[in-house]
């Protein structure tokens, strides 16, 4: 699906990622874990192909093709999502034209045929309800107003639209009580698909007793330090991730 | 040296009107001294009057227009109003509601009572600041007007929307109105000046309110004209004792719109809510200023006006707050954001604050901004291309002020008008989304 190889970025000079190397197949479920400032946002913002992160070495290579030359909305059409840590405010852009202009855009690009505003909004209403958010956030500026949980299940509810098949959620966890996560956690479980993966970046392991993982990685420094199941989420809950900080594993 | 424009109007001039002779000649003397204003007039500095100056107008003229073509542009879908039709100036009774007609007096049929209180205010306008020669021609040429009274603790159940069109080639209408709320009372207003393509006509229009204590008035005053029509609009507000004034302001734009809204703050505890949008492209010209006079203690205000100059299309704003010495615990804010979509577009914005009370709390900021990078990477990321991200952009700009207003079916008419302008006609309809 996704091969990330010797992954290199700077961010207003400061070197972030240090030679990230990652391979995901379809239908996997990736978690990346990490302390902070070890350059998980950076990650999912430079596969995005956000203005500012600069790819000083490296590829990035989804179903064949180098996404680090594609403009972000290429990337996107191609089935990339980024569900963001703080995804922005856009007052008198409202949600539902927003998310027709985007579902619109990709659509096209993968040959499928438009959706009609009939059915469109059909399908929207009931997204929004399986994401617990109310009808009339559909009329709303884009994440207007909207508290930090309801931005995050916005997002959720982009992702059902977009049914993108790489899906990155950048600490869509964070802030979230747990009646929140659940909502988030059962909402990605039920897009898990044989050709749809995941990378789940987070900062605690609480997220992946709802969304289990098949393999968890250990981000510190601007690379993967570590690697291995489920498991050791719970090893890296107990004892921190100073022990592989000082470069003991 | 006095322009075409000048010597011809002075020369259109009726001899006497009346009642109303009194004003024709304070007007006609003050209008034929007055001093065309030029790039050093300050009040114009940036407004360009050369689609005024040296154009020979033809008096008013009588094109006859279908009741179909004037529904046409004229009608808000959704907007449950009693309607007021002026055609170059006069009454269309046969156009207008009859709820509407029972609810307003024309100058011409007043009886003495409404003589003095019409003579009244039209004198109080002469004293405003900011009165220009065009305000002296309306005067000089005043044959007749709309005279709007709600009396004390009454209200209209709906709004009255009063449009003006003007449908002949090259004429000049001088149009008045004037709006009483007694104590307690509520309006809303909407006046929307209109007219048919290929129209170079010029309007110059006044509407004068006066809203008394505790009473309230909502206005929107909607520039629609085609892009050739020339107009010059000046409004006078005068609020009492704990009233309140909530304005929309919109000028989309035509070879000559400029608009000056005065609001007096004349007794404590009064509250003003403007907000406006101009959307001027191709060689258009839109210029607002507005001025708030807080005069005594106690006032709020709060004035947000948006534009997005396109093309090669030029807007001015400024937006005055002075407030007096005694006008001590006034709350007033301002401001003005203005997008340019070309390098060509231009923008003049200067906010003018005067301060002589001490204890005051009043903010003020004009931008000419960029669209917002994250907000664009967001849509990018989620498949749209960066132009039409920019486009999305843009309208939501202005959007920002539709979604705010009281009268929801004018936001509704407007969203897809603008839209449209921005290159992006909207998707799902107002009655598609209806219920959410």
């Amino acid at each position: 699906m996704i091969s990330i190889k010797n992954l290199h970025a700077k961010v207003e000079d400061k070197p972030i990622l240090k030679g990230l190397n990652l391979d995901i197949k379809p239908g996997e479920v990736h978690a990346i874990m990490g302390p902070n400032g070890a350059g998980k946002s950076t990650l999912g913002n430079v596969l995005a192909g956000r203005d500012g992160y600069e790819v000083t070495e490296g590829s990035v290579v989804m179903n064949g093709k180098e996404m680090l030359e594609l403009e972000a909305e290429e990337r996107a059409r191609e089935g990339l999502f980024l569900a963001f840590q703080y995804p922005v405010e856009i007052p008198g852009v409202s949600n539902l034209e927003f998310l027709k202009a985007s579902v619109d855009a990709v659509r096209e690009h993968q040959g499928k045929p438009a959706l009609d505003s009939v059915n469109f909004l059909k399908t929207a209403r009931e997204k929004i309800k399986s994401v617990n958010l109310d009808q009339s956030f559909l009329k709303r500026g884009v994440n207007e107003g909207f508290s930090g949980g309801e931005k995050k299940r916005n997002e959720l509810m982009q992702m059902m639209m977009l049914e993108p098949q790489l899906c990155i959620l950048d600490e869509t966890d964070s802030g979230l009580d747990i009646d929140a996560l659940q909502v988030v956690a059962n909402g990605v479980n039920a897009m898990r698909d044989p050709n749809r993966s995941f990378i789940v970046v987070t900062h605690y392991q609480r997220l992946l007793d709802y969304i289990v993982p098949d393999y968890v990685h250990v981000l510190a420094d601007g690379k993967i330090v570590k690697s291995g199941g489920k498991e050791l989420a719970l090893e890296l809950e107990e004892k921190g991730y100073g022990w592989l900080e000082n470069g003991e594993a | 040296m006095s322009t075409v424009f000048q010597t011809q109007q002075l020369a259109a001039l009726n001899a006497s009107n009346g009642w109303l002779t009194a004003i024709n000649e304070a007007g006609k003397a003050a209008f034929a001294e007055a001093q065309w204003p030029s790039r050093k007039t300050e009040a114009w500095k940036y407004c360009s009057l050369k689609a005024l100056a040296d154009h020979a107008f033809d008096a008013a003229a009588t094109a006859s227009t279908t009741a179909e073509q004037l529904a046409e542009i004229t009608q808000i879908a959704g907007l449950d109003a009693y309607q007021l039709v002026l055609v170059n100036g006069q009454l269309q009774a046969e156009l207008s509601s009859a709820m509407a007609l029972s609810q307003v007096s024309l100058f011409s049929g007043a009886d003495a009572e409404q003589q003095t209180l019409i003579a009244d205010r039209l004198q109080q306008a002469r004293l405003q600041p900011g009165h220009h020669l065009f305000n002296d021609l309306n005067d000089a040429a005043l044959a007749d007007g709309v005279l709007v009274q709600i009396g004390k603790n009454s209200r209209l159940d709906k709004p009255l929307q009063l449009v003006s069109i003007s449908t002949g080639d090259n004429h000049v209408v001088n149009s008045r109105v004037i709006v009483v709320l007694e104590t307690g009372a509520e309006l809303t207003l909407i006046e929307q000046f209109a007219s048919l393509a290929n129209d170079s006509s010029f309007t110059n229009n006044q509407t004068e309110v006066l809203v008394g204590d505790n009473a309230r008035f909502n206005h929107y005053r909607l520039n629609l004209m085609e892009s050739d029509a020339r107009f010059i609009g000046t409004t006078l507000v005068d609020l009492q004792r704990d009233a309140n004034y909530d304005s929309f302001h919109l000028g989309l734009g035509s070879v000559l719109t400029r608009n000056d809204l005065i609001v007096n703050h004349n007794v404590g505890g009064s509250h003003a809510e403007i907000a406006g949008v101009y959307v001027p492209k191709d060689s258009q010209l839109v210029d607002f200023h507005t001025d708030i006079e807080h005069r005594v203690a106690h006032c709020t205000s709060n004035e947000v006006f948006r534009g997005i100059i396109n093309d090669q299309a030029k807007a001015v704003f400024n937006g005055r707050i002075h407030i007096h010495k005694d006008a001590q615990k006034t709350l007033a804010e301002l401001s003005n954001k203005n997008l340019l979509l070309t390098n060509k577009a231009e923008i003049n914005t200067k906010p003018e604050l005067e301060i002589y009370a001490d204890d005051v709390k009043c903010a003020h900021g004009a931008t000419v901004a960029q669209l917002d990078n994250k907000a664009r990477f967001y849509l990018q990321s989620r498949g749209i291309g960066e132009q039409e991200a920019q486009v999305m952009l843009s309208f939501g700009f202005i959007n920002e002020l539709l979604d705010g207003l009281k009268v929801e079916a004018i936001g509704d008419w407007l969203r897809p008008v603008l839209a449209h302008r921005f290159g992006r006609d909207q998707v799902f309809s107002a009655e598609q989304t209806g219920d959410l």
